[in-house]
């Protein structure tokens, strides 16, 4: 096997807060090879995002991450230089942000700001960068690409605004591409054109994708891979099948449960719910972040957590099944 | 095994301090709050006690001790600030200076902030031709140059107290118009305007019960500022002689009577125009603070 | 964009109608215009002829008219105490008080706009702390007062500077700095607040993501946007700055509209002070309608609605 593309391992990002320090996101650890698809799923604030722009180093000044790796085709992420980062980012490694409205600069036009990304990178004219631009646009289906150029973002819809933003994090065809939640602010409509165009584009140009959702619909359909995140933790990660399979937290059940599924969800009966709130991250935080949702939790769920492996399928919990096969969920 | 129940043990994590508490917090975390509280009320203290505190007369002349310095200038403690052209103590006439002062800043911002927030709440509430009318007229009143017009109302009618107050009281509502207008129309778009409205309340009921509360600390933010800036114009009035007529101890007019000595006795100009910097400043920071303290960003 | 050109000059016009007929008014603020002109021993005919010599005796509607009139064709009446036309005292002093406020404004802009960057992008810093510091003394500091203070220290203590006139550049240093020293904070804070805004906005994040330097990000990206409302304060700051210069001009005894102003006002030369509170109001009326084509033009999305 080569090596992977990414390879992260116990990603930790720390927040200084007034009382203390805010344990955002502890130990993470997945790999990606080129041309795969991984999802992050979990709820707002699971440290999905933070994660993503921990990747790609652009995590605001309060912020501490450190990680034993995390590595980019071999560089390593976490000692690269100022310049060194600012070269994989948008050359190689892009992100598509959750909000097209606010995302595009007011103030230049739609050409300008994605000619602006190859010039950053290559060594090419303006005219090549704008013909490449106008190529790109064609690609993510916008018409009339060539009088686009002119136009400034204030003059396209949300969901025009999030196709010119995939062009642009593909202007200088990267290696890896990571969309923070990209269609959450879109229409419904909208929503489906537009993962179909990433993930068709994606396999296209044999790009790695972090594509970062709470839509398991979505994830059933393009992942390769699954990583479920709960309260800055990855409680369960492994192959897309397996996950929707044999879902083994009770906190991945407890999402699949919130969600119809054709073939799983019975007709008639209820969807789930997840009880309960987010614990606080602030101070020490020790055991399960899930106990106490979790209709299993016992006084062992505050002790040192076991990570469980069966090949590429991973999850933490203190039975070694996950309690799989409780019926005590099914009346929660 | 027992069973951990999961909402007991988050109840502590969940119940913070209430909003009294953390509003009390913040205001006794915010240090310009406090310093320039401090320096307001103990002004204020020494405005009201002047006849007390005072250790002259202010108007009192003395031919025979003109132009006294100050004790830490080689002075005596009979005039610790020394005294001026005239001869009379210029730490009792600093002490009524600032009943001057704070009055004009008082009553100024007392008259311009009921036209102003008159104004403003009219244009913010109703809409359409009142907010036409009342922008027109905040335009109209911010195109006049307000030193100017100031001075030539003033030089017109006959410079006193009365009249600079009233004066300043009538230029000065242009923020409060702006700024009341402006949080009116925040306000307004929410529900529980629309709720009063639907049960069938009055408007000047809904003006007072609703909106006004709602707006209540973007006023007293004006307040400040626009008391502040009263307080510098009847300084810059009496000071160009056409404010606070003498022999009225005003800190304007006392840095104006002591320009011509300013070569040989520079502490004539230097102790009023600290004073009315350290009031101006006070009042600012005041205001400051409570911007900080109340606004709404920080009230999450 | 011509549309709103348009309504907005339409505004400016309506508003500088408005403040002709105030400033015209304060005329009559004192009763009786005749009585004051003549002084406080004219008898009762020398009154009644003034009164028809200057047409006082007409409505004041009528009055208003005439004056407006001739004032659009440039002719303000005759000054009462200097007895030159009104106009051309004027037109001498403006030249000074011009300067004055574009020496101030520049001043102003120079120092508080990179302040204001540097203290938005390092909060906290010392950079800051000191931004803040002239700021906040800047909104409490009486200019009559700096003003002395400066003329104390630079003109009298180390003797740099000439403390009064008019006659060289250096004489503009002192009330150059006085008069920005007035417009610098509330632009200095706009700067700030604008750059603090823009740096935490989505698009900044986007041009890191594609790789643009810190460079390029704060000056390409954040200050192209930040700077849009700095300009309109700035107009109306300069609008203010010129009403302002009486007080400046009479500390450093700048001959200029300013100086004018405060003479005519001691001297109840009414003419005079109409015509320059009519002026100085236009110059704000206009700086503002500029700002807003200007601002119109900086912003995209007001330029092609």
């Amino acid at each position: 096997m080569t090596d992977p593309l990414l390879s992260v391992r116990n990603l930790t990002m720390d927040i200084p807060v007034g009382g203390g320090t805010l344990h955002a996101v502890r130990g993470i650890d997945f790999d990606l090879n080129r041309g795969e698809t991984l999802c992050i799923v979990g709820e707002s604030g699971s440290g999905k995002s933070l994660t993503s722009l921990a990747l790609m180093g652009l995590l605001g000044k309060g912020i501490q991450r450190s990680a034993d790796r995390m590595t980019f085709d071999g560089i390593e992420l976490t000692k690269a230089s100022k310049r060194q980062m600012r070269a994989l980012r948008g050359g190689r490694m892009s992100m598509i942000f959750q909000e097209p409205m606010t995302s595009l600069n007011p103030a230049y036009t739609i050409g300008d700001q994605l000619a602006e990304a190859l010039l950053l990178h290559r060594t090419v004219t303006r005219e090549q960068a704008r013909a490449r631009a106008v190529e790109l646009l064609e690609k993510v289906g916008i018409t009339a690409a060539e009088s686009r150029l002119s136009q400034y973002p204030h003059q396209l819809s949300g969901g025009l605004r999030q196709r010119v933003m995939i062009a642009m994090a593909l202007m200088c065809e990267p290696e890896l591409i990571i969309a923070d939640e990209p269609t959450t602010a879109l229409d419904v409509t909208i929503q489906a054109q537009i993962l179909r165009l990433l993930y068709d584009l994606g396999r296209e140009m044999n790009m790695a994708m972090i594509l970062i959702t709470h839509d398991l619909g979505v994830v059933a359909r393009v992942a390769d891979k699954v990583a479920v995140m709960y309260a800055g933790e990855l409680v369960e990660t492994g192959p897309v099948a397996e996950i929707f399979n044999t879902p083994s937290h009770p906190y991945t059940r407890g999402l699949l449960r919130c969600i119809p599924l054709p073939g799983k969800t019975e007709r008639g009966k209820s969807l789930g719910t997840i009880p309960g709130i987010v614990p606080s991250l602030v101070g020490s935080v020790e055991g399960c972040v899930f106990r106490t949702r979790c209709p299993h939790a016992t006084m062992e769920c505050r002790g040192a957590i076991p990570q469980h492996h069966d090949g590429e399928h991973a999850f933490r919990c203190i039975f070694a099944d996950g309690k799989r096969h409780s019926d005590k969920e099914l009346t929660a | 095994m027992a069973s951990v129940t999961p909402h007991d043990r988050l109840l502590d994590e969940i119940t913070g301090p209430t909003p009294g508490q953390m509003l009390r917090k913040r205001i006794f975390g915010h240090q310009g709050l406090l310093i320039g509280l401090v320096v307001l009320i103990l002004l204020t203290l020494v405005a009201i006690f002047a006849p007390l505190l005072a250790p002259h007369d202010p108007y009192a002349q003395s031919l025979m001790n003109r132009m006294v310095p100050p004790v830490f200038m080689g002075g005596t403690w009979e005039h610790p600030l020394g005294t001026d052209h005239l001869g009379r103590d210029y730490l009792s006439r600093l002490i009524y200076g600032a009943r001057v002062s704070l009055l004009i800043g008082a009553v100024a911002a007392l008259i311009s902030g009921v036209i102003g927030t008159a104004m403003g709440v009219a244009a913010g509430y109703f809409g359409g031709k009142v907010d036409a009318v009342v922008t027109f007229l905040i335009n109209v009143r911010l195109a006049m140059p307000v030193v100017l017009v100031a001075l030539a109302v003033v030089a017109i009618l006959g410079g006193s107290l009365e009249v600079v107050i009233v004066v300043l009281g009538l230029l000065l509502w242009d923020r409060f118009a702006v700024v009341m207008r402006a949080s009116t129309m925040q306000v307004r778009r929410r529900e529980y305007v629309a709720a009063a409205q639907v049960i069938g309340a009055s408007t000047p009921r809904i003006l007072l019960s609703e909106i006004m509360p709602n707006i209540a600390n973007n006023l007293i933010v004006v307040v400040t500022l626009e008391m502040a800036h009263a307080i510098l114009l009847e300084a810059a009035l009496s000071f160009l002689g056409l404010g606070v007529q003498p022999p009225t101890p005003s800190w304007g007019l006392m840095v104006s009577e002591g320009k011509n000595m300013m070569l040989f006795e520079p502490w004539l100009v230097l102790i009023p125009g600290a004073v009315l910097f350290v009031l101006v400043l006070a009042i600012n920071l005041m205001g400051d603070g409570l911007r900080d303290v109340t606004a709404p960003e920080n009230r999450s | 964009m011509l549309q709103f050109i348009l309504k907005r000059l339409g505004l400016a016009v309506l508003v500088a109608f408005t403040v002709s007929f105030i400033s015209f008014s304060l005329l009559f603020l004192s009763g009786d215009p005749a009585a004051a002109l003549a002084g406080e021993t004219a008898s009762g005919e020398d009154i009644e002829a003034i009164r028809r010599l200057y047409g006082f005796d007409r409505p004041m509607l009528v009055q208003y008219g005439d004056w407006l009139m001739s004032a659009l064709r440039g002719d303000f009446g005759e000054s009462y105490y200097f007895k030159l036309p009104v106009a051309s005292l004027i037109g001498d002093r403006l030249g000074v008080t011009m300067l004055l406020g574009v020496c101030g404004i520049s001043f102003a802009l120079l120092t508080a706009v990179p302040l204001g960057v540097v203290a938005a992008i390092r909060p906290n810093s010392i950079i800051d702390r000191i931004a803040l510091f002239l700021s906040v003394a800047g909104q409490a500091m009486p200019s009559f007062w700096f003003g002395l203070i400066l003329i104390v220290v630079f003109a009298i203590q180390l003797g740099w500077l000439p403390p009064s006139g008019a006659a060289t550049w250096k004489h503009f240093i002192m009330p150059t700095i006085v008069l920005g020293y007035y417009a610098m904070p509330a632009i200095m804070r706009l700067t700030r607040a604008g750059m603090l805004d823009v740096l935490s906005s989505d698009y900044i994040r986007t041009a890191r993501a594609k790789g643009a330097n810190e460079t390029r990000v704060l000056f390409r990206h954040a200050l192209r946007n930040a700077i849009i409302p700095v300009v309109s304060l700035a107009a109306v700051q300069m609008g203010f700055m010129l009403g302002g210069s009486i007080v400046v001009e009479s500390i450093f005894a700048l001959h200029g509209a300013g100086y004018l102003a405060w003479e005519s006002i001691a001297r109840n030369d009414l003419p005079t002070v109409q015509a320059l509170i009519l002026i100085f109001s236009m110059f704000y009326i206009v700086f503002t309608f500029l700002a807003d084509v200007l601002n119109a033009w900086l912003d995209p999305r007001m330029r092609s609605s």
